[in-house]
């Protein structure tokens, strides 16, 4: 079932210069899924979330809640419960109070409140905060009445905007697992952004990765991990390597590609991907999925170590191929690896994949 | 080494090192801040004590009682000052924080306009500004009588008299400190508290009500403080609009009529209220305030989209403008009309470069400028030097009794003029230690020493805020290298606070030079300041050549206030408001 749809939608600023800030964004997100915007900063993730919250309205496009039209709703009157990046919260008000405003607005009654303040607390484990003035709270805190604010009042869609960028990066990963720990119980649907790729993979069911307002793939962390649709996507998520590599043969979903080294294999590539023998593929390779090994004819290529870092975990090396950086992360590297080795590289050729520039 | 073992060398050594010492010895502090307490003391507690002493000499208590009778004079001027100073907050309040939304929160044609002008009304010297009103929108004001030409009534229209015309003036030079106070914590204001509001559902009124509202109350409070104080010390407003019985008024008539028991029995009453005020301020300043530095875009401007409101806005924001310029206008225009021609006419008749000319060449005419230029530098120079040393005292010392140092300059800022006044008369109409035995009261000196009372919390703030700027360690770095502690303190502070420094001074000179509330109670035939000038040719009917001086005035603070906001851009809004507006 479709809970949030975006359809064609696009904002640009009076004043700002003539590119779109979100530019012809159509997604479409499912009840109860957690969905993750994700990009790089300034790519128009918060301003999708605002017309989404109702504090933008697009310039072209329409956005759904359901059956309803709420492209030009006022916020007030769109029922989502946003956690702001910078928490938001009234100063004026204690912790409950803060909690309770949705709620009062909502006309609920006073004993009803009470109950839902105290539960809401509870969930975010913060039973007996709720007469602590807010700047007695710490960052972490803040955040989760917050939260709580938002939470109470059972919105169709919870809007969250960066709202772990604040704090340290232990509290970081304990809250995005309470965040879609609640979210889960919950059930209810939530738009997330980020520019954190880590905490999108960990959290999301689907992202949109989005760059200069345009969103440049949507699918599962997997999909978007193994089939990133192009060079932007492959880089922004985790580390790759983007390899321009000559094509000798195509069928509908693999590329035949000749290695450096000489040898040929058959890389995973998109439907319709429009290459044929000829033309150069780009080829992500992570570089856990490149290791050491092979001499002169067997190896997919070869080439000087120019930088070499022991992570405790991995070993991770910059080979020079030919002038291009080849970066690989090894798991029991040999001990001695020395800058300026000139060492063979092989790949795992199921791992890699063919993107679009 | 012992006691016992030192020798009378070694010990006056030892001496010399705890002065070359400087900041960190324990005591120099102490050597510094004694020259400054005595100065304080001397000049602005002790009159105050001696106040009281002259309100109690003649009858005793009888002086006080009067404000407790059920009728009379005494109280009923009680009661008309707290009740012009609320009112005043009141429209001040209202006036102030619709002009701060309006400002900060729409954007429409004609805003930078009023942004301009917004504050030249309360810039005016406060005898400028009250004449200005009067010519403006009083019995015999341009206003009223332009309505009445227009309408064909036989009396002038909308004229404003007595207390509406008080509250008039005080409503035009007093809003700014709403204004700004408004304005700033408005900006100040993290602008996602109010969307998480809509966005939990609230509609508009509601947000204002629930979130706005209660998060510019601190603002407000402070702002509210300082305009029920500025009313009730003002003098200027009641004396031309012939509201009688203010404790201002009656401190100044009771003076005239010889009854300096009774005058200082109101300038006791006065001066404790004031002093009350000025320790709620503090108090209240020390608390919290809703301030937040969040990240991102800060609070959008709403387009007015109504499409009345965008065709009124333009028009509004001229007439606004119109309003703000119109007391210049009318002094400079005025300035230039024919002495005692302008009778019932909507405008003056006949003008004229006459006013301008006899002020700069009969020397008679001359003389107030020049009375009043020397008697504000001599007061200038003994702020700059004792405000200086108290700022750095207090701001950088660490001594016994430094809150109260800080408490006795502010004391000096919340005194009304007429209390400062009285306070000198009391204090200085006999020979006293702080006078070296001599009289005062009826020679040159006395006014000097008003100015630098009154003036000298200009000079302390506005360095003690250059000085809150400025690194300590500059100055341990200084040490560091060798520098004794005065020649730190004079190579490295000093000319750091030179800009904040120089800032107050000029507006110390400026105030000094409009000063009207302290002279007129004051003042000798031999050194009349042009405040009284203008004061005494109005009487005689002389507007042009009163409004050619108030004009001058002008000229000089335009000037003063355009440089002064070269020299220190980054101060922040309020204390403009508060060094401007007095
Ligand atoms: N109110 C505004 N007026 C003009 N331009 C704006 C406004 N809000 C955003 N923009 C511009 O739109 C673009 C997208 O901004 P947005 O805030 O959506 O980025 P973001 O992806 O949330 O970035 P970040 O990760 O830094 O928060 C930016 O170029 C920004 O400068
Ligand atoms: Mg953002």
């Amino acid at each position: 079932m479709i809970d949030v749809r975006l359809t064609a939608v696009s904002k640009r600023f009076a004043k700002s210069s003539d590119s779109a800030a979100v530019d012809d964004v159509t997604v479409t997100i499912g009840a109860g899924e957690f969905f993750t915007l994700l990009g790089p900063s300034g790519c128009g993730k918060t301003t999708t979330l605002r017309m989404v919250a109702g504090f933008y309205f697009p310039t072209s496009g329409h956005i759904h809640f359901g059956d309803d039209d709420v492209t030009h709703w006022t916020p007030n009157k769109r029922d989502t419960g946003m956690v702001f990046q910078n928490y938001a919260l009234f100063p004026h008000m204690t912790v409950a109070q803060n909690v309770a405003y949705g709620l009062k607005v909502r006309r609920v009654s006073r004993a009803d409140q009470a109950r839902r303040v105290t539960e809401a607390l509870e969930q975010v484990h913060l039973a007996g905060y709720g007469d602590r003035r807010i700047d007695a709270l710490s960052g972490g805190q803040q955040q989760r009445v917050a939260l709580a604010r938002a939470l109470v009042i059972r919105p169709r869609t919870m809007l969250l905007d960066e709202p772990l960028s604040n704090l340290d990066a232990k509290l970081r990963e304990e809250t995005r697992a309470e965040i879609r720990r609640i979210q889960r119980e919950s059930g209810t649907t939530s738009i997330y952004v980020t520019h954190d790729q880590a905490e999108a993979m960990a959290m999301s069911d689907r992202i949109a990765v989005m760059e200069s307002g345009r969103v440049q793939q949507v699918g599962t962390p997997h999909e978007i991990y193994y089939k990133p649709a192009n060079a932007f996507v492959a880089r922004f998520i985790g580390r790759s390597n983007v390899l321009s590599l000559p094509v000798t043969g195509a069928t509908d979903d693999s590329v035949a590609v000749r290695l450096p080294g000489g040898a040929t294999i058959d890389v995973g590539a998109p439907a319709g991907h429009g290459l044929g023998a000829g033309d150069t593929a780009l080829v992500s390779a992570r570089p856990e999925h490149i290791a050491l090994g092979g001499d002169d004819d067997t190896a997919a290529m070869r080439g000087r170590i120019s930088h070499v870092e022991f992570t405790g975990m991995a070993t991770n090396i910059s080979v020079d191929v030919d002038g291009n950086e080849v970066m690989a992360a090894l798991i029991d590297a040999p001990a001695g690896l020395q800058l300026g080795d000139v060492v063979g590289l092989r790949l795992v050729p199921e791992r890699l994949w063919v993107v679009k520039p | 080494m012992t006691a016992a073992t030192r020798t009378a060398p070694a010990w006056a050594a030892a001496l010399g090192r705890r002065l070359s010492g400087g900041a960190n010895s324990r005591w120099f502090p102490y050597l510094l801040v004694l020259p400054l307490v005595l100065v304080l003391w001397g000049f602005v507690v002790q009159p105050m004590f001696a106040t009281f002493r002259e309100s109690v000499s003649a009858n005793g208590s009888d002086n006080y009682l009067q404000f407790l009778s059920s009728s009379g004079v005494a109280r009923e001027s009680l009661f008309t000052s707290l009740f012009i100073s609320a009112a005043s907050v009141l429209l001040c309040g209202i006036v102030g924080v619709a002009m701060a939304f309006l400002l900060k929160r729409f954007h429409f044609r004609g805003r930078r306009l009023i942004e301009a002008f917004i504050l030249v009304p309360a810039a005016l010297p406060p005898l400028i500004g009250a004449v200005s009103f009067q010519l403006l929108y009083s019995n015999i004001g341009i206003v009223p009588r332009g309505l009445q030409a227009l309408l064909g009534t036989e009396k002038p229209v909308l004229a404003f008299d007595g207390i509406a015309g008080v509250l008039v003036v005080h409503t035009f030079t007093m809003y700014p400190f709403f204004f700004l106070a408004a304005s700033a914590a408005l900006a100040g204001m993290d602008p996602s508290v109010e969307e998480a509001a809509y966005n939990l559902g609230a509609g508009r009124f509601r947000v204002w009500r629930t979130v706005l509202l209660p998060m510019l109350t601190p603002a407000l409070i402070s702002a509210s403080l300082l305009v029920f104080m500025t009313s009730l010390a003002s003098y200027t407003a009641p004396l031309l609009f012939n509201v009688s019985q203010t404790m201002t008024m009656q401190i100044y008539i009771n003076r005239t009529n010889g009854d300096l028991p009774m005058a200082s029995a109101y300038a006791s009453v006065l001066g404790i209220v004031s002093i009350i005020f000025l320790l709620a301020m503090r108090w209240y300043e020390g608390r919290r305030n809703y301030q937040s530095q969040s990240k991102g875009i800060s609070a959008v401007r709403r387009e007015i989209t109504n499409p009345i409101g965008r065709w009124l806005a333009p028009l509004a924001s001229v007439l606004a403008t119109l309003v703000l310029l119109a007391p210049v206008a009318a002094i400079a225009l005025v300035a230039f009309s024919e002495d005692r021609s302008w009778t019932t006419e909507v405008l003056p008749p006949t003008y004229t470069f006459e006013n301008f000319v006899t002020i700069f060449t009969d020397p008679k005419a001359f003389e107030p400028i020049l009375n009043s230029v020397q008697m504000s530098l001599i007061a200038v120079v003994g702020c700059v030097v004792i405000g200086v040393l108290i700022a750095y005292a207090v701001r950088r010392l660490k001594f016994v009794g430094r809150g109260l140092l800080d408490v006795a300059v502010m004391i000096a800022w919340a005194l009304p003029g007429t209390v400062v006044a009285i306070n000198l008369i009391s204090a200085f109409s006999t020979g006293n230690a702080f006078s070296f035995g001599q009289v005062l009261v009826g020679t040159f000196w006395i006014l000097p020493l008003a100015y630098f009372v009154r003036f000298l919390p200009i000079v302390f703030r506005s360095s003690s805020a250059t000085l809150a700027l400025i690194d300590p360690s500059l100055e341990d770095a200084a040490r560091n290298l060798g520098a004794s502690w005065l020649r730190a303190f004079y190579t490295i502070t000093v000319r750091l606070m030179l800009p904040g420094v120089l800032a107050g001074a000029l507006l110390a000179f400026v105030h000094g030079v409009g000063e009207f509330v302290a002279s007129v109670l004051i003042y000798t035939s031999s050194t009349v300041p042009i405040s009284v000038a203008i004061n005494n040719r109005m009487y005689s009917f002389e507007l042009g050549t009163a409004a050619a001086y108030g004009m001058l005035q002008v000229l000089l603070i335009f000037v003063v206030m355009w440089f002064s906001g070269r020299l220190e851009s980054s101060r922040t809004a309020t204390r403009r408001a508060e060094q401007w507006t007095n």
